[in-house]
């Protein structure tokens, strides 16, 4: 059980860093949003497992229940999870906007077309 | 069997990761994405989050997924090769950095042991044991959100309150002069396509509603509340958009509504924070509102609650409306274009002869 709990860190630095990956690498605008969100999921998951407690039970009091895991991380990621959607649609929109304005969304084009002007 | 799914999810989720970063389709990346969300909501769950599993459902799988793919069909699904060089320097910089932190994980209490400082803080042990009896609320995510970090959720209510506003000054609807003629096959919305999973689709959307309205105002005894209800409410109100047409949707719930209700939610929330003040408390000390402190609390939870829920449904579905009429417009232009090409084709041989 002691090593599991460290197998599900790496598991997680594995996955925030694919994301970190996706978002240096690519240079297409929207895979770097997906790559984005895929980093914030990953975080997302680290911190509620840093609330889960062995034996631990929902936090939602219940008669003959002794032990909860803790909330207090499951708000913060509650609220950021749709603070995340609302500026993932910012980065989209604007992707949108770069779109109507540049014809592409392929940052060389753009920067390309940037030279040139 | 908790370690065996525990094991199977991420293993899902890495083999997810892998692919991502590997496919050279964006449309493939973007449904990924949404699997990538699904499988961590159900982790989510194993890890007793049951509210945090409910919202990611519905915003990663769906909103998140679907606002993607919206994009996606404006700018298209293909990626141009990428130049080796950048991509080796991209997995070395990741690599480094994720080997950093897993040496500093080496010095981390192991997952879900009691003697973390998480658990053994004296805050945390308040919020399990006291807050339950000092609200009277066995939910321990509702009071902690709604009234022991209340000003952070009023901030972050705020913060989508500002991506909404900042979506629609970006691409909202724009007050166009000469509003773009309505091609034929647009009106209808796509409503003679697809037939089966329309009518099959039509029986879901009611249950989500209301299943919306349940989550929003149960959250004090069970898993629920604000944000998820305002997340559910707009899948649901999407779901219909998807199947109707954005026209229809605009003309059932108008976006002159949608922009009023994103204020009024704010607005709710901190005109409870005034009335505190004026009933001689603090601001957003909910014990002022009634004559039994407790009753007071319940009143000002259930109450921002539904200012929240209000908000952040308005916000999703207007950036909804806001990204599928942008979508609508853009297929609009080129079909016109394609049209009116097609025309003086048409016309020119004659005009020559």
């Amino acid at each position: 059980m002691e090593f599991l709990g460290y197998i599900n860190y790496w598991v997680f630095i594995v996955l925030m860093m694919s994301g970190f990956y996706l978002f240096l690498s690519a240079r297409n605008l929207v895979k770097k949003i997906i790559g984005l969100n895929l980093f914030q999921t990953s975080v997302f998951i680290y911190y509620i497992s840093t609330g889960k407690l062995r034996d631990g039970s929902v936090p939602i009091q219940t008669e003959g229940i002794e032990s909860y895991s803790n909330p207090l991380p499951h708000v913060l990621i509650l609220t950021a999870i749709v603070v995340g959607v609302a500026s993932t649609a910012l980065g989209l929109s604007l992707i949108l906007r770069i779109k109507d304005d540049y014809g592409s969304i392929e940052e060389d084009e753009i920067d390309a077309q940037d030279v040139l002007s | 069997m908790g370690v065996a799914i525990d094991i199977i999810l991420l293993l899902f989720l890495l083999s997810i990761a892998f692919a991502a970063c590997v496919t050279r389709n964006l449309f493939s990346a973007a449904m990924l994405f949404g699997i990538f969300s699904l499988i961590s909501a159900t982790l989510f769950v194993v890890l007793d989050a049951v509210d945090v599993a409910m919202t990611e459902a519905a915003v990663g799988t769906g909103v998140s997924t679907i606002l993607i793919l919206i994009t996606l069909a404006s700018t298209g699904y293909r990626v141009s090769p990428r130049p080796a060089g950048r991509q080796v320097l991209a997995l070395a910089v990741s690599v480094v950095l994720g080997a950093t932190m897993v040496y500093g994980t080496l010095d981390m209490p192991s997952l879900g042991s009691p003697d973390a400082p998480v658990h053994t803080h004296p805050i945390a042990q308040y919020y399990t044991e006291v807050s339950p009896v000092e609200m009277g609320i066995p939910n321990m995510v509702t009071p902690l959100l709604a009234s022991y970090r209340g000003y952070d959720t009023l901030g972050e209510t705020a913060v989508v309150f500002t991506a909404g506003i900042g979506v629609l000054a970006l691409i909202g609807r724009r007050r166009r002069k000469d509003p773009l003629p309505i091609v034929e096959e647009f009106r209808e919305g796509g409503a003679n396509r697809h037939r089966v999973l329309r009518v099959i689709s039509k029986q879901l959307i009611p249950p989500i509603l209301l299943y919306a309205c349940y989550v929003q105002a149960h959250g004090d005894f069970g898993p629920g509340g604000g944000f998820q209800a305002g997340v559910i409410f707009a899948s649901g109100l999407m779901l219909f958009m998807l199947l109707f047409g954005v026209e229809h949707a605009r003309r059932i719930i108008r976006p002159v509504v949608l922009e009023k209700l994103i204020a009024l939610g704010l607005l709710i929330y901190g005109g409870v924070g005034l009335v505190n003040i004026l009933q001689g408390g603090a601001f957003l000390d909910y014990r002022t509102l009634a004559h039994d402190p407790q009753h007071g609390l319940h009143y000002g939870i259930l109450t921002i609650e539904l200012g929240v829920g209000i908000t952040v449904a308005a916000v999703i579905t207007t950036i909804i409306y806001s990204f599928a009429s942008h979508l609508r417009d853009h297929v609009m232009q080129r079909t016109l274009r394609l049209r009116q090409g097609a025309d003086a084709a048409q016309t020119s041989p004659e005009s020559g002869a």
